[in-house]
């Protein structure tokens, strides 16, 4: 029995070396970044503020941002205001502090708008190729060809400014890039021999593209959603600046800007506090962004 | 189920055809205007017995490769038929096709690019056994162990992910997974081409053993003429776009027929320094030319060092007919003329 | 006896990675003398590649040459200042890499880049190389040299490429030529044009050959001694008659007999060499080859052997020799690979 039939146990390979998997040698990489780290400290820190706020105005930790004092607009710093007051005497700490939740809300859901447009399409275009593609592309093409903020203001003219019509304006504009981005992974990993082992094994394209594909660009989109998030709280803010954004009095930093516009040169904090708080929002999540891409980017692991 | 008698003396087999491959085309178009088309596969026809291996060598621009996957309806042929059981996979759609791929199953070359990096070996292994509904739950999760153990795995890796294994093991994994669905027929492209030398002896070992315990039948094609004299019973030579020669592997090797069949083995280094010292390769004139453009009548025409140019070599192409001994075939109009004896010596015609 | 061209001693190449250091060339000695050719031979993870590259000072991050001496005629190329190397490579040592066509400027025409390896070493003055050119393409049995030197890599099919390296590597007239895998990504019948080019070569230029590849059978057409690498170090040397006929190390005597050959009679089943290669940052105890060995003893699994002479001229690194091992012992098992029991559960179920 031994000799004919023997069971090859000891040329089996159980030996195998120790490794981590993706998702955490990826997660160390971007620990290891820095820039990247303060980055995500600061949108975390944003995080909370935004879930936060009201809490604290109920609390009366923070001033009510929609109180308004005429006698005490333009304030400077004091221990009352530690940001001072606006032109209407309202607490610019706690604007600034609830201009953050509207700028996260629309950042982050516009980008479940771009994965829903954007991924569809891509997706689509990438796998089917031939006429499907070119279509699609065509497409793309020419809603990449409209200008931006030109399209932005007819919708919000057309419909009245509203959250909900702000981020419907800004997903429908943005999703392009990503499109293009996924309709490239798909057609690089389209000939990769996995994909025709899934075929051979009888999988269908659904399956091949939810199952193999989609997961296989998970890398590249993050990143790209990532570096969406601050383009679309920078265009919610222009709209708001140039007054066809988040009707007032809701606090949006674009909006604090434009009010603290007309008394710039007498009261420069009104216009730099909010300011500040866009752009140091934009550049956390740019680091977050460039640390994630060299994090997931595989060649760069060793 | 006829199971033939493998004498060792004798390779001729019995066996039933599986696979009947009819003047078989793959044509890529180029794009641009006037239609031009890289003729990957012009005109192959070849057939597989049940249980034997045919081997199927080429170098790069033969179209092997292509051919591997028209058998196994990864690409669609742009002309012929092949029969498998006697079903023409070329013209089924659907759900016939899906049933016809449990049979027909395939092996890459590249471990590190054949399986998907975001799933695990188990899940790697179930898809086949999901998309046909063969085993659920507890049941399922033992056949995945058993396949893995069957190709020499340790079955407790199942939650692992491909780039935690070597290449080798990648390809086991991957062989596991072409074992899934029982099926008859294998094509195995390349299998140990990206391997190290040490672990491509495992591999073929395994792809032998698995064949006599699962009475597999295979094509296995590559470019390494040692590795494919040793694992095949006949093997086939293809050159840009069609076969030039087939026959026993034994006949290949003593009496080859047709001037690039000789032309390969000449040029195949031996591990012998005194062999070496002494062995000269026959010399091909000139570059594989373009597969867009093959050259008239006998393709080989333009590299060959006994063709008769102009003449009938560069008019007429020469048909893939019987040459040598019985079995064997080859498409030259001066078939063995030049013939080489096992990579040593070359007898040049003397005219 | 000429001393020889190119002394490396004890040689120690390091990786430094979050998983560890990685030793990669693991204190390897040996010497080149003018105009022979030596095969290096190893598969992944011997360290081959590395060798090649610290003797040309081109180790990549993270690594580095930790010890050691490299020396070239009688200067230590690891002590040498960038200047120094810059003049050193390409000019008295050139490699020839394993793909040419990433080694090769796609936007650059071949003539060009030829010329310029030669005016980067200001050995030749711009009239001289550009006149050198063409015959350079000519030696490396190029057709039509004189127009193909006009035409772009791409133009070129992956054989003439490689000869466009060789002929690159010549230019400046180097005594010593290192070809890392040069054709493992070509045919087979462009391979045998290309070792016949190199052994051409080396009987014209009289240029030293360092042939590195995983292909026995080709360094038994090209070269005059062989060095068999495993786990970073030199696990036998010699000869390339007298390490074919008569390998005393189990790898070696294992990798000859694992390999398909087309010139002797078929055998049934090839000799395969269980397990993996070794994880260059764990490396085992004592002889680094005993897990996969057969013919270990109990020695090999505590101590490393010494690299020991076994034969005029024949170096091993190994406690039991196979010369020691008899017949019996050497054949292989009759166990198979697959597990049967495995296999009837499976033929079982997919029956149903």
């Amino acid at each position: 029995m031994a000799a004919a039939t023997a069971v090859s146990l000891e040329q089996i390979d159980w030996e195998n070396p120790e490794q981590i998997g993706l998702w955490q040698d990826a997660w160390q990489r971007f620990r290891r970044n820095p820039i990247a780290v303060a980055g995500l400290i600061f949108v975390c820190l944003l995080l909370l503020d935004a879930l936060v706020a009201p809490l604290l105005v109920s609390l009366h930790l923070i001033a009510d941002p929609l109180k308004q004092n005429a006698a005490n607009s333009y304030a400077g710093f004091s221990l009352q205001h530690p940001f001072g007051t606006d032109y209407l005497g309202r607490d610019l700490l706690s604007r600034v502090m609830f201009g953050a939740r509207i700028s996260l809300t629309i950042g982050l859901t516009v980008q479940v708008i771009y994965l829903l447009i954007g991924g569809t399409i891509g997706l689509t275009a990438g796998y089917s190729g031939g006429r499907v593609d070119n279509l699609l592309m065509r497409f793309v093409d020419i809603w990449y060809a409209f200008p931006d903020l030109l399209f932005l203001l007819v919708v919000v003219s057309i419909f009245q400014p509203s959250l909900f019509v702000i981020f419907g304006a800004i997903g429908i504009i943005g999703w392009v890039d990503l499109a293009r981005l996924i309709r490239g992974q798909v057609l690089s990993l389209k000939e990769k021999e996995f994909v025709e082992g899934a075929r051979a094994a009888g999988s269908g394209p659904t399956k091949i593209i939810l199952r193999h594909l989609l997961p296989n660009t998970l890398g590249p989109i993050i990143v790209s959603l990532t570096f969406g998030i601050p383009r679309a709280i920078f265009l919610e803010a222009t709209l708001s600046y140039l007054g066809v954004g988040i009707p007032p009095p809701t606090p949006s930093w674009g909006i604090m800007i434009q009010d603290g516009n007309q008394a710039i040169f007498a009261y420069p904090h009104q216009v730099l506090v909010p300011a500040l708080a866009l752009a140091i929002t934009m550049l956390s999540f740019s680091f977050i962004g460039d640390g994630l891409r060299d994090a997931i980017d595989p060649r760069m692991r060793r | 189920m006829k199971v033939a008698e493998a004498s060792p003396s004798t390779e001729r087999r019995v066996d039933p055809v599986i696979l009947r491959v009819e003047n078989v085309y793959k044509h890529f178009p180029v794009g641009g205007l006037g239609g031009a088309a890289v003729r990957a596969v012009d005109g192959v026809s070849f057939e597989i017995r049940r249980g034997e291996t045919l081997g199927l060598v080429g170098e790069s621009g033969s179209g092997k490769s292509t051919l591997g996957r028209v058998i196994t309806a990864l690409h669609p042929a742009s002309g012929g038929s092949v029969l498998f059981e006697g079903k023409d996979v070329t013209k089924l759609r659907g759900g016939k096709l899906r049933q016809i791929r449990r049979q027909l199953q395939i092996i890459f070359q590249d471990p590190f690019a054949s399986l998907d990096p975001r799933m695990t070996v188990g899940e790697i292994i179930a898809e086949p056994l999901d998309n046909y509904g063969l085993a659920r739950g507890r049941q399922r999760q033992l056949r995945i162990q058993e396949l893995l153990r069957v190709v020499g795995l340790n079955p407790n890796f199942t939650n692992r992910y491909p780039h935690e294994f070597s290449g080798g093991q990648r390809q086991r994994i991957g062989i596991a997974k072409a074992l899934a669905l029982n099926p008859s027929l294998i094509v195995c492209d390349e299998p140990v081409s990206a391997l190290d030398v040490s672990i491509q002896a495992q591999i073929i070992n395994l792809l032998q053993d698995l064949q006599r315990e699962f009475n597999l039948t295979y094509l296995f094609i590559a470019h390494d003429l040692a590795v494919v004299r040793h694992i095949s019973n006949r093997i086939a030579v293809m050159y840009l776009g069609k076969i030039v020669e087939i026959a026993d592997r034994v006949d290949i090797y003593d009496r080859p027929q047709h001037p690039y069949t000789s032309a390969l083995l000449s040029s195949i280094p031996v591990p012998d320094p005194r062999r070496e010292a002494n062995r000269e390769p026959i010399p091909l004139k000139g570059e594989i030319p373009s597969p867009v453009n093959p050259p008239s009548g006998c393709r080989f025409h333009t590299r060959c060092p006994i063709a008769r140019v102009p003449g009938v070599c560069s008019e007429v192409e020469p048909p893939l007919e019987a040459h040598g001994r019985p079995g064997q075939v080859a498409a030259c109009h001066f078939a063995g003329e030049l013939s080489a004896r096992s990579a040593t010596e070359t007898r040049l015609p003397s005219a | 006896m000429a001393a020889p061209l190119l002394r490396v001693e004890d040689l120690r190449t390091q990786f430094f990675t979050s998983r560890g250091i990685v030793h990669a060339v693991d204190g390897i000695s040996f010497n080149v003398a003018r105009g022979e050719t030596v095969g290096i031979v190893g598969e992944s993870g011997s360290g081959k590649t590395m060798t090649a590259f610290s003797i040309l000072r081109l180790v990549p991050d993270p690594g580095r040459i930790v010890s050691g001496r490299i020396m070239f005629k009688d200067q230590d190329v690891v002590q040498m200042n960038d200047d120094d190397v810059r003049e050193f490579r390409g000019n008295d040592v050139a490699m020839i890499f394993q793909d040419p066509m990433t080694s090769l400027n796609p936007v650059t025409r071949v003539g060009t880049q030829i010329d310029e390896a030669m005016t980067a070493h200001e050995r030749f003055s711009k009239k001289e190389a550009e006149g050198r050119v063409v015959p350079l393409l000519q030696k490396v049995r190029i057709p039509e040299a004189a127009q193909r030197a006009k035409d772009y890599p791409h133009q070129f099919s992956g054989g003439m490429r490689q000869r466009a390296m060789i002929a690159m590597g010549l230019s400046n007239e180097p005594e010593l030529l290192i070809a890392d895998e040069p054709t493992t990504a070509l045919d087979v019948t462009v391979q045998a044009q290309i070792i016949q080019l190199l052994k051409q070569l080396n009987r014209e230029v009289g240029a030293a050959i360092i042939l590195i590849t995983h292909n026995m059978a080709l360094v038994a057409s090209l070269c005059q001694r062989i060095i068999v690498m495993y786990a970073g170090r030199i696990v036998e040397e010699g000869p390339v008659e007298q390490i074919f006929d008569s390998p005393q190390h189990p790898y070696t005597w294992s990798l000859l007999r694992s390999v398909p050959r087309v010139d002797v009679a078929r055998i049934e089943r090839l000799v395969s060499i269980k397990g993996l290669p070794p994880d260059l940052v764990r490396l085992p105890p004592g002889c680094k080859f005993h897990p996969r060995c057969r013919f270990k003893v109990e020695k090999c699994e505590r101590e490393e052997p010494p690299l020991e002479q076994v034969a005029p001229d024949q170096m091993a690194r190994c406690w039991v020799m196979m010369r020691n091992v008899p017949q019996e012992q050497r054949e292989e098992t009759k166990a198979g690979e697959v597990s049967h029991q495995a296999a009837t559960e499976l033929k079982q179920a997919g029956s149903g």
